[in-house]
């Protein structure tokens, strides 16, 4: 810390000379006054600076803050242990650009432990720009890691259809129904992997990366709770989603990772199994992205605590009136 | 001139004068993209794949006459439109302003464009025009189009139909007839919804309620998956009874919906704290990227050191 500080000393000058106006107004207002007359773009700058400066230490010193891997986590990361070489895998990619920063580090974390286990990998989507973010994907991990596995025979990209879950409808029954071709225009039957394959109840796993609708409660409901004993389903999902899947785990929804924090802590547990002793930062995505977490969470934590305080000190002093 | 007007603006000089300096007088510099050419199918054309400035300066040390990897405009004009794009969204938070409703503007038109792209090539193209006309679609569109998935089903006029009634919307006189396909969206969409909860949600939600309050693990007591158990069971009831109006709130009702106010409550805090997580998260990138992608000031990941 004391290195980081001495070599990047502009960087806590800016901090405190952009936070000193405020600093003045609380000593010249006083606590309570300067507290209850806040702009709230102080408070948007005070964000701002408890999340740079985080990403800035790590981006500079490499380290990251210790996880330790959730039940849920562990679940996820056991469920595709439990494959064999060669099985086949869903990978419906339902998020888009807006949510990558959150959902983005399990998606390569997932197709990494799947290209690990040597899995047949069948990419799709039910966003529009799912399909391109499985591509993006596909060039991060599959391509720069894993130049051995070919496309058509370890992995495909189906590419995106719409109609939500009257895709999902179709699709667990008849594949060929709604896909003709892959994400590139080659027909079905000219793609090796995709030989016997008629409907995705032949998916050993169905690993979905969601953002919302449609998603992993669409998955859950018109794929998994059909066919129970044919389905398996893991998912990784942003957080708004989160607390509306709870309730399907274990029977419906046996692994689930929710928001960056689920992404880490999978991310951990891929990295520690297959990562050897130096592992490629790209894998580390998650993890770094804990070390904003934790402060800007305690920036709240400090501001809803002041908050309160300003409310019961209000209250008390308008009962004496 | 206010003095907020004036503050800012001296804000802005100095910030593009650093950026300058930062771009053009500093060893590293910022901002830009680098790809790799790739010969494909005898060097008859090149492919540019994404590359990096670590890449392209290892493939300069090794032959300072490489034309191998190379420094792409376009992807560093396009870099520099994003960060922009990015602060211009971001000022929102000071106040709103021009260059917010600019970028706010942009993103509703190409992303309603691109929409209706995917919507055309990947959905009407291949599933609808695709499936009644084969043939055509192969040679015009699709030359992959082939097999049995490429086999002629008239009963795709019917969608066709349908779809075209649906644009009558548009029609100055006789829009009552896009009511019909609506009818036929709405009608299926809500029966499809209707098994999906119904499977999904409510049968299987009784099922995954109905838990054992005293868990037996190999013969011995498990209390911490009993207390889980009961904790999840009381959850389910208390929230139910405060839901059910048919009964005024007091007495044994009353505490019990009391008790399941404060589940809620807890839910809600949960969904709030998950939703805190979230933003953060999306916030985090951006800010990775501009001190990343842009700036050059962090190399989480190695793209550019040796």
């Amino acid at each position: 810390m004391g290195g980081f500080l001495k070599d990047q000393w502009w960087l806590p000058a800016v901090v405190i000379g952009s936070l000193t106006p405020l600093a003045w107004r609380f000593v010249s207002l006083g606590f309570f006054p300067a507290l209850r007359t806040l702009d709230r773009r102080w408070i948007f700058l005070l964000m701002f600076w408890a999340v740079l400066v985080p990403i800035y230490y790590i981006g500079i010193t490499g380290q990251t803050f210790p996880e330790v891997p959730s039940a849920l986590a562990r679940a996820a990361v056991d469920e595709i242990e439990d494959l064999n070489e060669g099985d086949p895998v869903l990978l419906p990619f339902d998020y888009d650009p807006a949510t990558e920063g959150e959902v983005a580090p399990m998606a390569t974390a997932f197709v990494k432990h799947a290209a690990e286990k040597k899995l047949k990998m069948y990419f799709m989507a039910l966003w529009p720009i799912g399909s391109q973010l499985a591509d993006a994907t596909i060039d991060k991990v599959i391509k720069s890691d894993f130049p051995r596995m070919i496309y058509g025979q370890d992995y495909v990209n189906l590419g995106y259809k719409s109609g939500n879950e009257g895709v999902i409808k179709v699709i667990v029954t008849n594949l060929r129904e709604l896909y003709t071709t892959d994400s590139r225009g080659t027909a079905l039957q000219a793609i090796p992997m995709m030989s016997g394959i008629d409907n995705i109840q032949q998916m050993k796993l169905i690993i979905n990366v969601s953002a919302g609708y449609p998603g992993t409660k669409e998955w859950v409901q018109y794929a998994v709770t059909p066919f129970p004993d044919r389905l398996r389903l893991v998912a990784g999902c942003t957080g708004v989603q989160a607390t509306q899947m709870y309730p399907y785990i274990p029977r419906q929804l046996p692994g689930l990772l929710g928001a960056i924090k689920g992404a880490a802590e999978y991310e951990k547990l891929v990295v520690d199994k297959y990562g050897g002793p130096h592992p490629d930062p790209k894998y580390l995505d998650g993890l770094r992205r804990m070390g904003p977490q934790l402060v800007a969470h305690l920036l709240i934590i400090v501001l809803i605590v002041l908050a309160n305080i300003v409310y019961f000190a209000d209250r008390r002093r308008e009962a004496h009136r | 001139m206010k003095r907020e007007t004036m503050i800012w603006t001296l804000v802005m000089l100095l910030g593009a004068l650093g950026l300058i300096g930062r771009a053009a007088f500093t060893s590293l510099g910022m901002g830009r993209e680098y790809v790799r050419a790739v010969p494909v199918a005898n060097g008859q054309w090149t492919e540019y794949q994404p590359s990096n400035y670590g890449q392209y300066r290892r493939a300069e040390i090794a032959n300072p006459n490489q034309t191998d990897y190379v420094l792409s405009l376009p992807r560093s004009v396009g870099l520099w439109v994003a960060a922009f794009f990015t602060l211009a969204i971001f000022s929102f938070l000071y106040g709103d302003n021009p260059f917010y409703k600019i970028a706010e503007a942009i993103l509703v038109g190409v992303s309603a464009a691109y929409w209706m792209v995917i919507a055309f090539w990947d959905v009407l193209i291949p599933n609808l025009l695709g499936k009644i006309w084969p043939a055509l679609i192969q040679a015009w569109a699709i030359p992959g189009l082939s097999g049995p998935e490429a086999a002629r089903n008239a009963w795709y006029v019917i969608p066709l139909v349908l779809g075209v009634m649906l644009l009558w919307r548009l029609s100055p006189t006789g829009g009552w007839i896009s009511r019909w396909p609506l009818a036929f969206i709405i009608g299926t969409f809500a029966g499809l919804q209707m098994i999906g909860f119904l499977h999904g949600d409510f049968l299987a939600q009784i099922r995954n309620s109905i838990l054992p309050l005293a868990v037996m693990d190999r013969g011995v007591f498990d209390p911490w998956e009993s207390l889980r158990n009961i904790l999840i069971v009381t959850g389910v009831l208390s929230c139910l009874v405060y839901f059910f109006f048919s009964f005024e709130h007091t007495g044994m009702v009353g505490k019990a919906a009391k008790l399941g106010t404060w589940f809620l409550m807890i839910t809600f805090g949960a969904g709030f704290g998950y939703t805190v997580m979230g933003r953060i998260a999306l916030l985090a990138i951006r800010i990775e990227f501009l001190l990343d992608d842009w700036l050059w000031l962090i190399d989480p990941i190695r793209r550019r050191s040796l």
